[in-house]
């Protein structure tokens, strides 16, 4: 086991394995993509209450997932590099804040345009909104560090350890709906019963969900290719792969 | 090489430790400040005195049913928030949100005046989790006042 | 089959919604893309330039 993270965990195995990997998650991404929409937005119903506004989830919701979801990726990936510091885990980190501000954005434009109609605001300082604006501005942060500082190595364990105090907002933002009474509905799908979403919503939902995971596997590889490209330039296996192009 | 030698261990309580020192300070922080976060009351809590008139609160509740009295010639409306146990009384004047209708929970954000009424200036509109189609929900209903 | 598309009144919000984030999806493609092409053709231009170098200071 160590022996094979060490071994995936080398720049020049990283790079020809990720070079393999990413055409067969960006395919399988855009076909599950294409199925959600068309169940999404041919298939599914309109909703008893919103009518056909609630279509907006189907972008929103795994949109919001993914800015958790990549956040911890980040975290976790950055407390590994401050600990036994590896690149690799610095270059996943670093790559990961990008793509990670992209869905929490997405997550708050889509949550804006959904909130006008239906709660009849753009914005509330509510609990659960408040919680996903702080984690743009976390992202942010950990983005701007790493541009900020010159030598990467410093700006990892910087931004590495901004990352890891953040932490704190990813349960506040998932229990803020039952914490506090707040204008943003509870959970429909990860609830311990039964999810309160029908089967029809369901199933374009959970697709979206998987197609922006498949989405975030395909660019974060494709970033850190590029940045391990860059950290490792001067070294004989890069060399040798640009003199061969 | 993942090892765990004496400095890796350092550094992983080092790393631990702000983990669970932030945590612990911003759960604090929330506990404090969910206290009085917002100045939110419910019609109980309103009816109990608890709300000041002196500053912008909130209000939340279900819209009464057959309670929503519409001016024939002006954007003003008055209906009735209550939480099953207590009812107070709302007015405003504007353009309501979409899902605005009886049995619907609403929060409202305004003044509370002497005689016990609410001013509202905004009217927010809050819908449950419960996400299907128009048919499952008329069935949903069908069931559940057969029932009764 | 198309009609379902219409979306009535929320029509606005729905497509800005789905086009925002296809513009936001594109993008992070393109972003990586465009920089690994930069890169190659920067590292490319120095590896070449050091090959003449060195072929000068050899003749």
């Amino acid at each position: 086991m160590w022996a094979f993270l060490h071994k995936f965990s080398s720049p020049k195995y990283f790079y020809f394995l990720s070079g393999r990997l990413i055409p067969w998650f960006a395919w399988s991404c855009l076909a599950v993509m294409l199925v959600g929409l068309y169940y999404g937005l041919f298939e599914a119903p309109p909703d008893y209450q919103q009518g056909e506004s609630y279509r907006i989830m189907f972008v929103h919701v795994p949109a919001a997932w993914m800015s958790m979801f990549i956040y911890m990726v980040m975290a976790v990936a950055g407390g590994i590099g401050l600990i036994w510091h590896i690149k690799l885990a610095e270059i996943m980190a670093a790559s990961s804040a990008p793509i990670g501000a992209s869905f929490t954005f997405l997550a708050l434009v889509t949550g804006a345009l959904w909130g006008k109609p239906m709660w009849g605001t753009w914005w509330v300082w509510d609990a659960r909104l408040t919680a996903e604006l702080i984690l743009l501005f976390l992202y942010l942060g950990v983005i701007a560090l790493n541009s900020a500082i010159e030598d990467k190595r410093t700006a990892a364990r910087a931004s590495g350890v901004l990352a890891l105090v953040g932490v704190v907002n990813i349960p506040i933002i998932h229990y803020s709906v039952e914490w506090w009474n707040t204008l943003h509905q509870g959970a429909s799908v990860t609830k311990l019963d039964a999810p309160s979403i029908h089967i029809s919503m369901l199933i374009p939902l959970l697709l979206m969900a998987v197609a922006f995971k498949l989405y975030y596997a395909t660019v974060v590889l494709m970033r850190a290719r590029c940045e391990v490209l860059d950290r490792e330039r001067n070294s004989s296996w890069v060399q040798d792969l640009i003199s061969a192009k | 090489m993942i090892t765990m030698n004496q400095k890796h261990k350092q550094r992983l309580a080092i790393v631990l430790l702000i983990v669970v020192g932030i945590g612990s300070a911003v759960a604090l922080a929330i506990a404090a400040f969910s206290e009085n976060m917002l100045y939110f009351f419910s019609p109980t809590q309103i009816m109990a005195g608890e709300a000041p008139t002196t500053r912008l609160i909130r209000v939340g509740g279900m819209v009464s049913k057959g309670s929503v009295q519409r001016a024939p010639d002006s954007l003003k409306i008055k209906f009735d928030v209550t939480d099953y146990a207590h009812t107070i009384s709302v007015q405003y004047t504007g353009i309501l949100p979409d899902l605005f209708r009886e049995e619907q929970g609403i929060v409202a954000i305004g003044w509370m005046q002497e005689d016990g009424s609410f001013i509202a200036d905004e009217v927010l509109a809050k819908h449950d989790e419960n996400y299907m189609p128009p048919e499952v929900s008329a069935a949903l209903k069908a069931a559940e006042s057969s029932d009764n | 089959m198309f009609e379902s598309l219409q979306m009535g009144k929320y029509a606005f919000y729905i497509w800005t919604s789905y086009g925002l984030t296809l513009v936001v999806l594109v993008a992070n493609i393109i972003i990586p893309l465009s920089q690994e092409r930069t890169l190659l053709r920067t590292l490319g231009r120095k590896l070449r330039r050091k090959r003449r170098d060195n072929n000068e200071s050899k003749a």
